[in-house]
């Protein structure tokens, strides 16, 4: 898997997450946010006040006390790797990482749509393997010291990866519902196999449903994807 | 889901004292693909998961004089892909039958085989053996298309759910139990059993027990395999029928055959009929076709799963068919 830069504020501003960032969203007032700012927190208080002081009456040092003995039921300190950055939140053991992305850190590009490791549409890439989020729990995320990849850090503010860019190009989407975790599903297969065929293509997206039957579609812009990347378009 | 205790235990000595004596305490977390949505639906509610993916003995494949060793937490993408799988077609293609490359780089070997039974009413709530409050299964009365057509005396009418297990018992593995007073193994054809009260599970894995490894018995390799499933999707389903045979050839005849039918009863189905038929036979459409019949002579379909018997059938003749062409060319799963 490619190295995410380390320093993520100049290419990954959606996910920062600073104060700014959240006044600045609440600005536009859009649903979530609209809940955002009644709960009173954002994602920077959470991230950045419990990890100094825990507020809640969290485990601290999971990962060393999970050993042995058990941790949790009650929230548990964890750190995830998300895009490049380290996320800390407080979270029971039961939270899947999915649930974590988007109440929590507020990347919902990840959709939960069956919650039952079914449909596809929650995938991101964990160590460079295309997952489903709703099967995976976040503080086995943080265990594993995973390098979690969303859709949100595949490309810079304002710029389009070369999967995306072949989705719009190639009509790869009718609702869009699906299609972030078809990207993602995508742009793991593309890392680990940059020369498809169509069958191959087909095979590889065995994971994702669209509802709307969006499927032919979605093989082209692969193979336009997989294009992209060898030229070094995009 | 319901709270729960976490433990992420480092090692085996750590591992197994987290472990509850009785069922419903504690359940053990690998890839999580069958877990996290019994605990979503409410069918399990354990008061502690222990995460057995820090037991890095339970990594790798390995050969040993003994045979192949495959730990638990091998991925089922691991074992479609890693190089010694080659010289054991029926396993790599039952592993390419996960259609789903997520799952696959998620669920484990010892996951696809502890994993619980898709049955609909289990999942429903109405647990293994699905009965009602006066203690009948709802299964011959009720929706029963994806139930057992074999093995299907009651009280248990699920499938076995497992993609790998069949293809494993016709190769002839067994599996590495590990528990606090040391480790037993057990023929894979003997870990699964039909349960025949409620206080009885599907396979005779105990609660403080850890399914560690599989193990492939040396000259295994020289058996000439194949699996055939039976899928309503090509994306990522259960088979509704599955074969998988393991031959051995002696001068272009059958020597011995091992033939399993998966996902027709509440075990992985040996068919020693469908195995008598071929010897001294060669494979051909017709010695193929005779096997595949005698595989589900003693079938009872349900009120609505007829159409498995000659699914069954007809996944024992492309195994068999596949298994008898040469290496390169494997069986393909689907419809």
């Amino acid at each position: 898997m490619p190295k995410r830069p380390k320093s993520p504020e100049s290419d990954h501003p959606k996910v920062k997450g600073g104060p700014e960032e959240s006044g600045r969203k609440q600005a536009g007032l859009g649903r979530r946010d609209f809940v955002k700012l009644v709960g009173g927190t954002g994602v920077a208080v959470t991230a950045g006040v419990l990890t100094k002081e825990a507020l809640l009456p969290a485990e601290s040092n999971a990962q060393a006390a999970a050993g042995r003995r058990g941790i949790g039921p009650g929230p548990v300190n964890i750190t995830l790797r998300v895009n490049g950055e380290d996320k800390d939140v407080a979270v029971e053991p039961r939270v899947t990482l999915l649930d974590v992305l988007r109440d929590r850190l507020h990347l919902t590009g990840a959709k939960k749509v069956c919650d039952r490791g079914t449909c596809g549409a929650c995938t991101v890439i964990v160590s460079g393997k295309a997952i489903y989020s709703c099967t995976m729990l976040a503080i086995d995320a943080a265990n594993s010291s995973a390098d979690i990849l969303t859709i949100e850090g595949l490309a810079p503010e304002g710029q389009l990866h070369a999967v995306s860019a072949a989705f719009v190009d190639n009509d790869a989407q009718q609702c869009g519902f699906c299609t972030p975790g078809f990207v993602m599903a995508c742009k793991a297969y593309l890392d680990a196999q940059p020369n498809p065929t169509y069958e191959q293509v087909k095979a590889a997206l065995g994971g994702n449903l669209c509802r709307c039957g969006t499927y032919v579609g979605v093989r082209k812009a692969v193979l336009d994807a997989a294009m992209r990347m060898k030229g070094g378009r995009s | 889901m319901q709270a729960f205790e976490y433990a992420h235990p480092r090692s085996m000595t750590e591992a197994l004292p987290l472990l509850g004596s009785r069922w419903g305490e504690t359940e053990i977390l690998a890839g999580g693909t069958d877990l996290l949505s019994l605990m979503k639906n409410y069918v399990v509610t354990p008061k502690r998961v222990v995460n057995i993916k820090g037991l890095r003995e339970l990594r790798g494949i390995r050969g040993t004089p003994e045979g192949i060793y495959i730990g638990a937490l091998v991925t089922l993408e691991e074992l479609r892909t890693s190089q010694p799988m080659h010289e054991y077609p029926a396993l790599a293609q039952a592993a390419a039958g996960v259609t789903s490359p997520q799952i696959r780089n998620m669920g484990t070997v010892g996951g696809d085989l502890c994993q619980r039974p898709r049955c609909w009413y289990f999942r429903s709530g109405f647990g293994l053996l699905a009965r009602d409050e006066s203690g009948r299964s709802l299964v011959p009365q009720g929706e029963n298309r994806y139930h057992a057509i074999l093995g299907n005396d009651g009280p248990a009418y699920f499938v076995n759910p497992s993609s790998l297990a069949p293809a494993l018992i016709a190769l002839g593995a067994k599996a590495r139990l590990d528990g606090q007073n040391g480790e037993r193994y057990v023929a894979l054809a003997e870990f699964f059993v039909i349960p025949k009260s409620d206080a009885e599970r599907e396979n005779v894995l105990q609660p403080n027990e850890i399914l560690t490894h599989v193990i492939i018995p040396e000259g295994a390799w020289e058996l000439s395999s194949a699996t055939y499933e039976v899928r309503q999707k090509e994306a990522l389903d259960w088979p509704l029928a599955t074969a998988a045979v393991a031959l051995k050839m002696q001068a272009g005849k059958v020597a011995s055959a091992r033939i399993v039918l998966g996902h027709v009863a509440p075990i992985p189905w040996p068919a020693p009929e469908a195995e008598k038929s071929l010897a001294g036979q060669p494979i051909n459409e017709a010695t193929a076709a005779r096997a595949g019949e005698a595989a589900v002579q003693g079938a009872k379909p349900l009120s609505g799963n007829r159409y498995k018997v000659q699914l069954a059938r007809v996944a024992v003749k492309r195994a068999l068919l596949a298994a008898a062409r040469p290496r390169s060319i494997g069986a393909k799963g689907g419809v």
